[in-house]
This record gives C-alpha cells, sequence and structure tokens, in this order.
C-alpha cells in the first residue's frame, strides 16, 4: 500500500540544525521559531513533540511537511534532503500528509464526506476506482458502513466524527507519515480517547508513522513512543515516552507534568509569566529567566548558575536514549 | 442560605424544527466559599444552566424551575431588578477570551465600563488598577489592546471585568479552554485564590473532568440534560459511580499509571439527539454496563453513599446491598 521506492534503513523523517525564521533578512529572521533542532522519526514510530504554544512545535511540523522552509539546515525524507521544487514537493506531500487541529475549520460546510475525502485523490490524480477508495479511508478512520457518510455534511456530524473525516481525507492517499497538530483539543473529553486509539491502531495495523504536534503530556502517555519536548525554539528534552515523564531530567519538563490536574502527590511548580518572546532569546540556557531550579537555588548549589546566565547550550542531537539540555543534568560538560 | 440554589430548572429552546430540551430537571446549589464544577460533553446542558443563572438565554429559550441567588428567584425578577444583579451579585466568566472582549477598545476601558455601570462616583481608573492588580497583570497593560495581549492576559483580563463589581457568585464557563497546560495552571490557581481570599462562589464549568477534580469541592457530571452524578469532587472523580461518569474520568490519563500507557480511553458513540431521545436512559446505548431495564426505567439521581448520588440502576442495587448489611 505504501508508494514503492528504495527506503533505506534509518529514520524516515529527520531534521538536521534546523533553523526556520521569519521577518527580517533571509540569514537573520527576526523571530527565530525554530532555533536549532535535531530530531529523527523513525518508521512505525509515534513521536510527540510537546510544549507550550508559541513554543516552535507547530512550525517545526509545518517545515517538516514542507509547508515552510528553512533558512539554515535541511529537512530529510529517508536520508534524501527534500527537494523543494513544485512536482517533488507534491509527491512528498502525498506521503506526508496533515491533520489539523480542528475538524470543523478543516472541511468546507459546503462540501459531503464523500467530497472532502476524496479530494485529495483528485489533486493527485490517483488511479483507481475513486468510489472505492474513499469507502476505504472512510472505514479505515472508523465511519462504518463507510456510503452512510457519503452525502453527509460536516454540519450534520459530530466533532469526533468530523475528526474522523478529516483523518480519512489524509489516509486516502495511502501516506507514510501523518503529522498530526492537536488532533484531540478541540474535541470533547469522551471523543479524545477514541481518536488517539483510532491513530495507535492506524500504526499498529497499516504501520503508520505518525508525529502529533502536543501541548499535552497525557497524550503523549497514551500513545507516544517517543516524547520531544521544545522550548523556544529548541527541544529539551528527549527520549522514550516511559522514561521522560517518570523521570523527567530538564526543570521546563517537570514543571509541565506537575501542573496536570492528576499529578497531585506532586507540589505543582507554576512558571510565571510566558513563554518569552521569540525575537529576544535569552542569553545562555533558554530556559532560566523562568527556570525554577535557577530561582530556587538548586543551580547554585550544583556549582552551575553563572554558566546558567552565560553559557549557551549544545543542541541535543537526534539519539534514541533519554536526553535533557539542562547543565543540572550534565548536557553542556 | 445557598448562595446560588438551582431548583427544578428545565430549559428548552423553541425552534422550526421542533422543541429542544436543553436542561430536563437540574438542582444544584453553590455555597459561599464553595467551587462547585459541572462536566459534561457538548450539549449536554452545561452552557444553558450558565446562562440561565442570569437570564443571559436568547428569546427562545423557555424555561421552568427557580433559580435563586442569595434567596431571590432570578427568573421571576424584573428586567430593573435583573440589571442591578448581573455583575454585582453574579457575574460570569466566558470562554473564548479571544472573542468576547472587544478588538478596538483598550482593555482598561472595557474593565471600567463593568465598573462603571454599578459603581456611581469614584473614579473608575483606580479601580481598574486594583482589579489588574488582582489578577496578576501589571497597571500598564489598561491600556493595552486585546490583540496585544497573550491569552492567558486576556483570560484575566476577563476575570477582572467578573469581578469588577465584587460578585458574590462567578460563574466560570471553560474558562481555560484553549490555555496552554502551564496558563490554565496560571488561571486557575488565581481563581482559587479569589475563592478562598473573598468567600465568593463559584460554579466552574468543564469537559475536563481532571480540571475540576482539582479545582472544586462539589462535582455534578450531566448527560443529556440532567444530572447524572453528583458529589464531593475527590470521590466523583477518583470512585466514580456512574459509567458515563466513569468514562469521562477514564479520558485524561494519569500519567505514569501503566493501565493507560498505550491504551487511551473513549467513550464510543455519540450524545444522543436531545430532540429524540432514547427510551429509559439517555446513556442506555453507549453504556457498556447496560441491562435490559434500562431501556424501560427513566432513571432519576439516587443516593449512592454518603453525600452523594448517581442516576443509574446497578448504583441501586448496590446501595441496597450495603443497606441490607447495614440493617
Amino acid at each position: 500500500m505504501i508508494i514503492s521506492q528504495r527506503q533505506p534503513d534509518g529514520p524516515v523523517l529527520e531534521a538536521r540544525d534546523l533553523y526556520v525564521g521569519f521577518g527580517g533578512r533571509r540569514a537573520a529572521p527576526d523571530v527565530r521559531a525554530v532555533d536549532g533542532v535535531e530530531l529523527a522519526v523513525e518508521k512505525g514510530q509515534i513521536v510527540a513533540l510537546a510544549g507550550e504554544s508559541g513554543c516552535g512545535k507547530t512550525t517545526l511540523a509545518r517545515t517538516l511537511m514542507g509547508l515552510e522552509r528553512p533558512y539554515r539546515g535541511q529537512v530529510h525524507h529517508h536520508g534524501v534532503p527534500l527537494d523543494y521544487r513544485g512536482r517533488a514537493l507534491k509527491a512528498y506531500r502525498r506521503k506526508v500528509q496533515l491533520v489539523l487541529q480542528d475538524p470543523t475549520g478543516a472541511l468546507n460546510p459546503r462540501r459531503t464526506v464523500y467530497e472532502a475525502v476524496a479530494e485529495g485523490l483528485r489533486i493527485h490524480r490517483v488511479p483507481g476506482d475513486e468510489k472505492v477508495q474513499v469507502a476505504e479511508a472512510l472505514s479505515l478512520a472508523g465511519l462504518r458502513p463507510p456510503e452512510r457518510f457519503f452525502a453527509r455534511y460536516p454540519h450534520e456530524l459530530s466533532g469526533g466524527q468530523r475528526q474522523r473525516v478529516v483523518i480519512a481525507g489524509a489516509l486516502a492517499l495511502k501516506p507514510e507519515v501523518i503529522v498530526a497538530d492537536e488532533p484531540v483539543s478541540s474535541l470533547d473529553a469522551s471523543v479524545r480517547g477514541e481518536i488517539l486509539a483510532l491513530l495507535l491502531s492506524l500504526r499498529d495495523e497499516l504501520g503508520l508513522t505518525v508525529l502529533v504536534v502536543t501541548h499535552d503530556l497525557g497524550l503523549a502517555w497514551n500513545i507516544s513512543d517517543r516524547l520531544a519536548v521544545m522550548y523556544l525554539g529548541r527541544i529539551v528534552e528527549s527520549g522514550p515516552t516511559e522514561e521522560v515523564l517518570a523521570a523527567p531530567r530538564h526543570p521546563y519538563t517537570a514543571a509541565l507534568l506537575s501542573v496536570l490536574p492528576e499529578t497531585q502527590h506532586v507540589e505543582p511548580v507554576i512558571l510565571k509569566g510566558e513563554t518569552p518572546d521569540p525575537r529576544r532569546i535569552p542569553v545562555g540556557c533558554r530556559f532560566n529567566p523562568r527556570c525554577p531550579a535557577l530561582a530556587d537555588g538548586t543551580a547554585g548549589a550544583a556549582g552551575v548558575a553563572t554558566r546558567c546566565v552565560s553559557q549557551e547550550l549544545p543542541i541535543l542531537p537526534a539519539t534514541t536514549t533519554h536526553e535533557a539540555a539542562c547543565l543540572l543534568a550534565g548536557w553542556g560538560g | 442560605m445557598a448562595l446560588l440554589d438551582i431548583r427544578d430548572l428545565e430549559v428548552t429552546y423553541r425552534g422550526s424544527e421542533g422543541d429542544l430540551p436543553a436542561v430536563r430537571g437540574v438542582n444544584l446549589s453553590v455555597e459561599a466559599g464553595q467551587v462547585v464544577g459541572l462536566a459534561g460533553e457538548s450539549g449536554c446542558g452545561k452552557s444553558t444552566i450558565a446562562g440561565a443563572v442570569l437570564r443571559l438565554l436568547p428569546a427562545s429559550a423557555r424555561i421552568s424551575g427557580q433559580v435563586r441567588l442569595a434567596g431571590e428567584d432570578v427568573l421571576t425578577m424584573s428586567w430593573g431588578r435583573l440589571r442591578a444583579v448581573r455583575w454585582s451579585q453574579a457575574s460570569v466568566v466566558f470562554q473564548g477570551a479571544m472573542h468576547a472582549l472587544n478588538p478596538v477598545q483598550k482593555v482598561g476601558d472595557q474593565i471600567a465600563e463593568a465598573v462603571l455601570q454599578h459603581a456611581k462616583s469614584r473614579s473608575a481608573g483606580s479601580r481598574v488598577r486594583e482589579l489588574l492588580d488582582q489578577v496578576g497583570l501589571p497597571a500598564w497593560r489598561a491600556t493595552s489592546y486585546p490583540h496585544e495581549l497573550s491569552g492567558g492576559q486576556r483570560q484575566r483580563v476577563m476575570i477582572a471585568m467578573a469581578l469588577a463589581c465584587g460578585p458574590k457568585l462567578i460563574i466560570a464557563d471553560e474558562p481555560t479552554t484553549a490555555l496552554d497546560v502551564m496558563v490554565q495552571a496560571q488561571v486557575m490557581s488565581l481563581l482559587g485564590t479569589l475563592v478562598r481570599e473573598s468567600g465568593m462562589g463559584m460554579l466552574l464549568i468543564s469537559h475536563d473532568l481532571s480540571v475540576l477534580a482539582d479545582a472544586c469541592d462539589r462535582v455534578a457530571v450531566m448527560y443529556a440534560g440532567r444530572v447524572v452524578e453528583e458529589g464531593p469532587a475527590a470521590s466523583v472523580f477518583g470512585e466514580p459511580r456512574h459509567p458515563y461518569a466513569r468514562a469521562l474520568a477514564a479520558a485524561f490519563p494519569v500519567i505514569g499509571d501503566p493501565a493507560s500507557r498505550r491504551a487511551p480511553k473513549g467513550l464510543a458513540g455519540d450524545p444522543p439527539d436531545p430532540r429524540d431521545l432514547p427510551s429509559g436512559c439517555p446513556f442506555r446505548p453507549r453504556c457498556v454496563e447496560a441491562i435490559g431495564i434500562c431501556s424501560e426505567i427513566d432513571i432519576r439521581l439516587r443516593q449512592a453513599g454518603p453525600d452523594r448520588a448517581a442516576a443509574c440502576v446497578h448504583v441501586a442495587e448496590t446501595v441496597t446491598e450495603s443497606e441490607a448489611v447495614a440493617l
């Protein structure tokens, strides 16, 4: 089902020394939304990219899809740098499909479910019986029997069903990778688990690779194999989901975990303020102005406080082990 | 006397496609200094209840029952009295601060508008500064426009407006939906502090039972226009008795709990069409524990342990057993 192609071993998708910016000159943009990221997504894995609004996670995902162009570094697909020329990019986007946060906004209210799912097939001129392919995609997405949904309009569906239609639209093209940007954050709590279970089963049954962008660490615990936590344009901690969530090494990850309503056994560390302006990235460790470990003297006791505010940390490599970009975790020597 | 006492509230929207019963007999009360949570999916009627408390519902809504605010029935109040009660007795923090603020007016002026509605003299300016301080925003933010603020800051402005006239009750309708976890924690801790320090009461509405479990004293879970479970927040979240409440509680995983690892839990099916409710228990078509009798009896809330109630036939059985043991 996956488009036949030479598939060397190694990651399906990779960000190598990736920098993406907006405004200003190309080599020196005003806003550095992604500011040095190494990330590898292996075939058949579910990777969660977590962080708050403005941390650059959506920009990183869009860049991996070829929707934004980096000003430095590259996106690699099966080890080959992404080709941004029209036809090559179109072929690439067929293999890497996007599922957006708000299914109501993603669907045209005046088009039926059938047309919404068939749109991609038509754009990419996919050969074969369209009706069969649409029906197949709908039933893969859990809308069964698919024929019952063909003539429906988005307003006749529930939020969960709409998100399934969006997912069916992506699946119709038989992609290798699905990039899901906050796929459940606009859905009701009861529907959330259903959609996550669908993503998990698509991976298990079709071998789909999934990159899921989220602010919800519970979602990562629910479905992801690997977790990368972003802060202000960089990945600050990454590793196998169990390890990162059971024993976070970066104070930012620890703080994010502590404020979840379910974690009542730990004292919540409520960080003050919000993610700083990416136009003015702090000197030294980019988390230092909000870092609870620096504020409470832990960093001072460990003898790294002065370096926290002066020494820029090296970029975390795309390793498979659990690493954190924090001097307290032994990163940056 | 409870600060807010809702008795037998029914709200039906009349429309061209027939009547839509949104709230079908709800009892709920909030004491001063108490935070009461109202949980449920979209369309379960929770926001309609919020609107009914201050009679903010559209003209198509037919309302019956009682909504007593500090002893006075809001539903039979004169318009003049209602105007006085809104903001000063009870105020609402709506969801989506992005859309609730006027984009072309400075936020300080918008807060001042609420202040001036009800306080005659006194310079509104100093009150606005006081309010901004209370919600953790610097005074100079009064001259900002909404687009200059982040989502969390806008929600703080909304809270400042709700506090403007010193209300006894705050109704917060999904105040943290669409906010980041850290900002959500900031806003929830702010609301919690305000309630503790001022002795206000708060009705907190959310679809996220875990947020409510953390912030509330008591929680009511709604389904298809009725409360299906009610009790102390920790026990409703920790040991829900109604199968629907159980599904909601399981929807957000406990990180570190092996049972939820690679096993997201959802609830199959969709909420019923309020115009065409199934016979018997409205949750029956989605319920994994449904038995034959569920399609026959229109189940109402019943005692489900000390200080709690649930509307499920299974609850009745277990209670009868334990009562039998007690006897």
